[in-house]
C-alpha cells in the first residue's frame, strides 16, 4: 500500500496541479467567498443572492467530479427553487430591505469560535488522512444522466419511492402550517 | 376450679375489664361503669377465695413455660404466699372501692371511661406484681403500674400542674427503675433464674456472689416505686391527680408495690449488711423529714401525700431490721385507712371548694355538711396517729417491737444499728404524726369564719365506700394475733414497753398541737376585725361534680399563711424549709435538671447550628448549581446549538487525538 | 484530482454554515445557513463517491436524496417562519425565548412559582391562537 501511495505521490503532486485542478480551486475559492459573504452580509436580500452564487458554484464543482447530473439537479432544486423560496419568505416576513444594523445575533463571539474549532478540526483531520489519495477522474462515465438514472430506478427505488412520500408530506404540511386561518377558526 | 386458675384470673379480669371499657368507652358508655367495678370486684372476691384456700400454710407455687428464653428462662409463675394472698385482697378491695367512688366522683367527667380504664389496667398490673412468681413478669406489671400512674397523674391534663407532676413522677421512678432493671439482671445472672423460688433458693445455699450490689441496685427501685429519700419527690407533686387515684396509686397500692418486692425478696437484702444498713437509714430519714414537711404543708392532699411518705419509711424501716410480717401487716392497715383519708379528703374537697387548710379554717361547719367524711376521716386520722384501739396502732407497734428487738439483740437478721435508728426516728415520727394529723383535723373540720356553703349531700356512692373502708381502719389491728400465722409466725402483738413510748408520744405530741392551736386561735378573733379577711380563694363552680371541682381547686392560689396556724409555731425556723420539701425539689434542679437543660441545649446547639450547617449547605450548594443552570436557560435556541456544536467539536477532536495516540503507541 | 481538494472546501463551507446557523438572527437566514451545511456534505458524498468508484453510486444516488430532501426542509422550515412571524411579529431567532427561566425568580422558587408558572403558558395561549 506505502509503495504504491509514494508512486501515486510520484505520479502526481501539489507542485505539478493538473488543469482540473486549478479550475477546482479557483472554483472553489469564489463558492467559499460567496458562502462567507452569505453568512456576513447585512443586506438580507443580498444574503440570498450570493447564496445563488456559492450553489452555483458547487454545482460546477460536481460537474468538475464528473457528476453531471447532480449537477443540474443542483442548479434546477437549488438554484432554481429553494433561493426562490427563501426570497418569498424574506419577503412575506417583511424583511428589511438595505442594510439592517441587527442582522447577527449576541451570539456571534461563540459562533466564531466554534465555526473556527471545527474548521480547523475538520481540515486537520481531512488532510491528515487524505493527503495521498488522489481521484482517477478518467475511465468509464460515473455521473451521467443515463448512468444515475439507471442506478436510481434499479437499486434505489424503494428509497426514492419513501422520498416522494415524504415530499408529499412535507407538501401538506407546509400548506397547512402556512394557510391563514380565517377569524373564530381554530 | 382450681386455686391455681382462680389466682390466674385475679389478674386477668381486671386487664379485660380494662381492655373492653377501652374498647368500648366512646361507642357504648352505658357499659363503662360496669366494666369498671365488676371486674374489680370479681378480682376481689377471687382474691379472697384465693387466701381463703391457701389459708397462710403453704405455698402454691405454679409454672408454666411459653417458650425458650435463653440461658436464663422466664416463666409465667406463679407465688402465693400468706404475703401475695393478703397484698391481693388488700388491692382488689381497695381498688373495687376507687372504682366504685370514682363512678360518683367523676360523674360528669368526660374522661371517665379512659379513667376506668387505666384504673382497672393498674390494679391488673398490681395483682400481677403481688401474684407473680417470677422476676420478669413481676418487672413487666412494675412498669405497667409506672405508665398508668403516669395517664392518671396528668388525668387533668389542661393544668400544668398535672403535666408537670405526671411527667414527674413518671421520669423520677424510672430513675429508680434503671438500676433496678440491672439489679434483677445482676441477681438473675448469680442465681441462674428469674423465678422467685429459684432466687430464695440460691441465697440460702448463699449462692449470690455480689449481694450487696444487687441489694443496692434493687433498692434505687424499691426508693423510687415507694417513695423513699431521696426519690420520693414525686409523690407529693403527683397529688395533682384525682382524688381516687391518690387513695389508689399514691397510698394503697403502687408504693405499696416497693415494699411489697422488698418483702418478698428480703432474704437477698438480709444478706448484706450493708443494704440493710442504708434501708435504715433511707427509712429514717424519710420518715422524720416527711413528718416535719406534713406539717408545714397548707395543701390537704400535700399533708396526707407526705404523712404516706412517712408511713412506707415505717415499712421500709421494719424491712431494714429483717421483720417483713410487720412491714406488710403495716402495709396492709396503712393502705385502708390511707385510702380512707385521701377519699374522704376528696369529699372534703368537693364540699369546701379549695384544697387550702387555711381557707377551710376560716369556714365554720364543715363537719355538719359532710358528716360522713367527718366521721370517717377521724377514725383514719386516729389510726394514723396510731391511738389505740385504731388500726395504725397495731401495725405501728409491730414494727417498733421489731425495731427494738434488733436494737437490743433480741433478732439477728439486721445489724443492731440499724435497729436503732428505725426505732428512734420511728417514736420521733410517731410524735410528729400525731401533731400533724391532729392539725389536719383542727384546720379542716374546727374552722371559724364564714358558714360552709351548701353544695347537697354527697353521692351514696363516694360515702357509702367511706365507711366500708372504716371498718378495717378501725378493727384490722384486733386481727393482729391471726394474721402472724400467715406470715413469717413472728408475733406481732405489741409489748408495754413501745406501746406505752409509742402511744404516750403520740398524745404528746397531740396535747401540744391542740394547746398551741387553743391558744393561737383564741389571740386571733382579736387581731381579726382589724384587717379585713382577704376574699378566700374559691372555685369557680362549687356546684359541679366533686372531680370537676378538684381540677379547679388544683391551681386556685393559696392564701397567705396564717399565724393561727399551730403547724407554724411548732416548727419554728424550720416551718419555711419543710413548707418547701427541705428545698430537695431546688437540689434536684441543680443537680439534674439544670445539667439535663444545659446538655440539651447544646445538642440543641450542635444540631441547629452545626449539624443543620451541613445540611443547609448541601441544599444551599444545590440550589447555587440550579440557579447557575438556570442561568443558562436564556430561551435563546442559538445558544443552546453553539454548546451542543462545540461539545461535538471537542468530542471530535478528542476522539481523533485518542486514536492518533493509541495508533502512535 | 488530489482528494484534499474537495474534502477541505467541504469542510470549510460547513464551518460557514455552522457559523452563519450560530450568528444569524433572522430565521430565514438561519435556513440558508443550514442549506450551505448541507451543501457541504452533498459535496463530500459526490466526491467520494467519485474516488471509491462505487457500483452502486451510492454516493450520487444519497445526494439526491438530500437535495429532495432539503427542498421539503426548506419548504416546512419557511411555513414554520412564516407562521411564527404571524404569530409573534418577529422572526427574530433570539427573541423567541418562551423557554426561558424567568430571571426575576432566583432567589425564592416557591413565592414566585405561580406567576412565572402562569406566563409562559399565557404566552403559548397567545402564540396558539
Amino acid at each position: 500500500m506505502i509503495p504504491a501511495a509514494q508512486a501515486a505521490a510520484e505520479a502526481h503532486g501539489f507542485l505539478s496541479p493538473t488543469g482540473v485542478e486549478i479550475a477546482f480551486l479557483l472554483v472553489g475559492l469564489v463558492t467559499l467567498g460567496a458562502a462567507l459573504v452569505t453568512v456576513t452580509t447585512r443586506q438580507l436580500v443580498h444574503a440570498a443572492l450570493w447564496l445563488v452564487v456559492a450553489l452555483g458554484g458547487l454545482a460546477v464543482e460536481y460537474l468538475l467530479l464528473t457528476a453531471e447530473f447532480i449537477a443540474w439537479v443542483q442548479v434546477l432544486i437549488y438554484v432554481g427553487s429553494v433561493v426562490v423560496l427563501l426570497l418569498f419568505g424574506l419577503m412575506l416576513t417583511k424583511a428589511p430591505i438595505g442594510r439592517s444594523p441587527d442582522a447577527d445575533s449576541g451570539n456571534r463571539p461563540a459562533a466564531v469560535a466554534v465555526a473556527v474549532a471545527a474548521a480547523a478540526a475538520l481540515v486537520w483531520v481531512v488532510v491528515d488522512a487524505f493527503r495521498t489519495t488522489w481521484i482517477d477522474l478518467d475511465g468509464a462515465v460515473q455521473g451521467s444522466t443515463k448512468v444515475s438514472g439507471e442506478i436510481l430506478f434499479r437499486h434505489w427505488v424503494l428509497p426514492f419511492e419513501a422520498l416522494s412520500v415524504l415530499l408529499l408530506a412535507a407538501l401538506v404540511g407546509a400548506i397547512v402550517l402556512s394557510r391563514k386561518k380565517k377569524e373564530g377558526e381554530r | 376450679m382450681t386455686t391455681t386458675t382462680l389466682a390466674v384470673l385475679v389478674p386477668l379480669l381486671p386487664f379485660l375489664g380494662s381492655a373492653a371499657g377501652l374498647l368500648l368507652g366512646r361507642t357504648a358508655p352505658g357499659f363503662v361503669r360496669p366494666l369498671a367495678v365488676l371486674p374489680t370486684l370479681a378480682a376481689a372476691v377471687l382474691a379472697a377465695l384465693v387466701a381463703v384456700r391457701q389459708g397462710g400454710d403453704e405455698t402454691i407455687d405454679a409454672a408454666t413455660r411459653l417458650t425458650p428464653t435463653g440461658s436464663v428462662p422466664i416463666d409465667l409463675a406463679l407465688y402465693i404466699d400468706g404475703f401475695a394472698a393478703l397484698v391481693a385482697v388488700l388491692v382488689g378491695v381497695v381498688a373495687t372501692c376507687v372504682q366504685i367512688y370514682s363512678t360518683g366522683y367523676l360523674r360528669d367527667d368526660p374522661r371517665y371511661p379512659s379513667y376506668a380504664a387505666l384504673v382497672s389496667l393498674f390494679t391488673s398490673a398490681m395483682l400481677l406484681v403481688v401474684y407473680s412468681g417470677d422476676l420478669m413478669v413481676l418487672l413487666v406489671g412494675w412498669e405497667i403500674m409506672g405508665i398508668c400512674s403516669y395517664f392518671l397523674v396528668g388525668h387533668y391534663w389542661e393544668t400544668p400542674e398535672a403535666r408537670a407532676a405526671s411527667l414527674k413522677a413518671f421520669l423520677v421512678t424510672k430513675l429508680g427503675d434503671v438500676p433496678f432493671l440491672i439489679g434483677l439482671f445482676a441477681l438473675a445472672v448469680d442465681a441462674g433464674t428469674f423465678r422467685i423460688t429459684g432466687v430464695l433458693g440460691a441465697v440460702a445455699n448463699g449462692g449470690l456472689d455480689h449481694p450487696t450490689l444487687i441489694a443496692l441496685l434493687l433498692l434505687a427501685g424499691v426508693a423510687g416505686k415507694s417513695a423513699q429519700f431521696p426519690l420520693h419527690t414525686w409523690l407529693p407533686d403527683a397529688m395533682a391527680g384525682p382524688t381516687p387515684v391518690s387513695a389508689l396509686i399514691h397510698a394503697a397500692t403502687m408504693v405499696a408495690a416497693g415494699i411489697y418486692f422488698t418483702a418478698r425478696l428480703l432474704p437477698v437484702f438480709a444478706a448484706s449488711a450493708a443494704a440493710m444498713t442504708v434501708l435504715a437509714v433511707m427509712a429514717a430519714i424519710t420518715m422524720v423529714g416527711s413528718a416535719l414537711a406534713a406539717l408545714a404543708q397548707d395543701d390537704i392532699k400535700r399533708v396526707l401525700a407526705y404523712s404516706t411518705i412517712g408511713q412506707l419509711g415505717y415499712m421500709a424501716g421494719a424491712l431494714a431490721v429483717g421483720d417483713r410480717g410487720a412491714a406488710v401487716f403495716h402495709l396492709l392497715s396503712h393502705a385502708a385507712f390511707k385510702a380512707l383519708l385521701f377519699l374522704a379528703a376528696g369529699a372534703v374537697i368537693h364540699a369546701a371548694g379549695t384544697n387550702s387548710l387555711t381557707a377551710m379554717s376560716r369556714m365554720s361547719g364543715l363537719a355538719k355538711r359532710i358528716p360522713d367524711a367527718y366521721w370517717t376521716m377521724t377514725i383514719a386520722l386516729l389510726a394514723l396517729a396510731a391511738i389505740p384501739p385504731f388500726a395504725g396502732f397495731f401495725s405501728k407497734e409491730a414494727v417498733l417491737v421489731a425495731a427494738e428487738h434488733t436494737a437490743f439483740g433480741d433478732r439477728d437478721v439486721a445489724p443492731a444499728g440499724a435497729g436503732w435508728t428505725v426505732l428512734v426516728a420511728g417514736l420521733l415520727t410517731a410524735l410528729l404524726t400525731a401533731a400533724y394529723a391532729l392539725r389536719l383535723w383542727l384546720r379542716t373540720f374546727r374552722g371559724r369564719g364564714a358558714e360552709a356553703p351548701d353544695h347537697g349531700r354527697q353521692p351514696i356512692a363516694m360515702t357509702s365506700v367511706l365507711w366500708v373502708l372504716a371498718v378495717p381502719s378501725l378493727g384490722f389491728g384486733l386481727t393482729a394475733t391471726y394474721v402472724d400465722d400467715w406470715f413469717d409466725g413472728h408475733a406481732l402483738t405489741p409489748t408495754v414497753t413501745t406501746a406505752v413510748l409509742g402511744t404516750g408520744l403520740a398524745v404528746a405530741g397531740a396535747a401540744v398541737t391542740y394547746a398551741i392551736w387553743r391558744t393561737l386561735t383564741a389571740r386571733t378573733p382579736v387581731a381579726a376585725p382589724a384587717p379585713p379577711a382577704p376574699p378566700l380563694p374559691h372555685v369557680a363552680h362549687p356546684d359541679a361534680d366533686a372531680g370537676h371541682v378538684e381540677a379547679e381547686a388544683l391551681h386556685l392560689p393559696h392564701p397567705a399563711e396564717d399565724p393561727a396556724d399551730p403547724g407554724r409555731a411548732l416548727l419554728g425556723p424550720l416551718h419555711g424549709p419543710a413548707a418547701d420539701g427541705f428545698h430537695l425539689d431546688a437540689v434536684y434542679r441543680t443537680a439534674f435538671v439544670r445539667p439535663v437543660l444545659a446538655a440539651a441545649s447544646l445538642v440543641r446547639f450542635l444540631d441547629r447550628e452545626v449539624v443543620d450547617t451541613y445540611v443547609r449547605a448541601a441544599g444551599d450548594s444545590a440550589k447555587g448549581l440550579g440557579w447557575l443552570v438556570r442561568r443558562a436557560q436564556t430561551g435563546n435556541v442559538q445558544t443552546y446549538l453553539s454548546a451542543l456544536l462545540a461539545g461535538s467539536v471537542v468530542l471530535a477532536i478528542a476522539a481523533v487525538a485518542l486514536a492518533n495516540a493509541v495508533a502512535g503507541a | 484530482m488530489h482528494l484534499v481538494y474537495p474534502a477541505v472546501l467541504a469542510a470549510l463551507l460547513f464551518a460557514i454554515g455552522v457559523y452563519g446557523v450560530l450568528a444569524r438572527r433572522n430565521a430565514i437566514l438561519v435556513l440558508m445557513s443550514v442549506e450551505l451545511m448541507l451543501n457541504a456534505v452533498n459535496l463530500n458524498l459526490v466526491a467520494f463517491d467519485v474516488w471509491l468508484r462505487d457500483t452502486l453510486h451510492a454516493g450520487q444516488a444519497l445526494t439526491l436524496f438530500t437535495i429532495a430532501v432539503a427542498a421539503a426542509e426548506i419548504g416546512i422550515g419557511l411555513a414554520i417562519v412564516l407562521m411564527v412571524h404571524r404569530n409573534k411579529g418577529t422572526a427574530d431567532v433570539d427573541r423567541l425565548r418562551d423557554t426561558a427561566e424567568d430571571p426575576h425568580d432566583s432567589s425564592d422558587e416557591t413565592s414566585t412559582d405561580g406567576t412565572s408558572g402562569g406566563t409562559p403558558t399565557g404566552e403559548k395561549a397567545e402564540a396558539t391562537a
